[in-house]
């Protein structure tokens, strides 16, 4: 079970990578909004929810769970490069972006969390 | 950074299995994702500074591992349980929580590899 979860969480890795280059790609400029890590943390809590809500009817097998929930979605999203970026903004004084990427951040992402889960 | 990818899953459901407790409060996500937070707040900032490490090897600690061993996403899954059970006031604490130390972590971290790179 372990390796599931660990395959999972090399692709999600490996995606979030993706997602971020090519976001960033189009926004070179350093200390802007972070948004390639934004909408992989929306993205993927839209996942969790509904692959959460799947796992608590039975709707998926086990085996699945820990692959896409647990493994992908796990780590395709990231706190920690989320408050990383929040100490970069306010280290160079977006005080007003930092806040507009955390509260964003979090209420997006419960609410999109909420629309997987009911979905 | 796959590698990193791969090993920061397991940490992290290896971790969340070991610490359990009972009163709906999702301790495993939270100390997680407060310790991945201080860690890749000191990690990036001594790397950047140092510049003796390969960038193949931040990328496999930084993205690979830390990145995965944290999660937003069953953060924002825990919160909307939380909220389903009615547990509205620990809902709150716990978003509240993990914001504020999880960017006063990212702080300290990224301090202290200043810190330490003057002294040196």
């Amino acid at each position: 079970m372990i390796w599931v979860i660990g395959i999972g969480g090399s692709l999600g890795a490996a995606v979030r990578f993706v997602v971020g280059y090519l976001v960033s790609k189009g926004t070179r400029k350093e200390n802007v909004f972070p948004l390639g890590t934004w909408i992989v943390n929306i993205t993927g809590s839209f996942l969790l929810g509904l692959i959460t809500q799947l796992h608590f009817s039975n709707d998926i097998s086990e085996w699945l769970w820990f692959f896409g929930g647990v493994g992908f979605c796990g780590a395709y999203t990231t706190f920690s490069t989320f408050g990383t970026e929040t100490i970069t903004l306010i280290e160079s004084n977006k005080i007003n972006t930092a806040a507009i990427y955390v509260a964003t951040s979090i209420l997006v992402g419960i609410i999109s969390a909420t629309i997987g889960f009911y979905i | 950074m796959i590698i990193g990818g791969f090993f920061g899953s397991i940490c992290r459901f290896a971790l969340g299995e070991w610490i359990h407790i009972n009163n709906g409060f999702p301790l495993g996500t939270f100390l997680i994702n407060l310790i991945g937070c201080f860690f890749l707040g000191w990690f990036l900032t001594f790397v950047n500074q140092k510049g003796i490490i390969k960038p193949e090897f931040a990328l496999l600690v930084g993205t690979g591992f830390v990145g995965s061993f944290t999660t937003f996403s069953t953060f924002s899954v825990e919160t909307l349980n939380l909220f389903r059970e009615g547990l509205i006031f620990m809902a709150f604490l716990y978003v509240l929580a993990s914001t504020v130390l999880g960017i006063v972590l990212a702080f300290s971290g990224y301090k202290l590899a200043l810190k330490k790179t003057q002294v040196m």
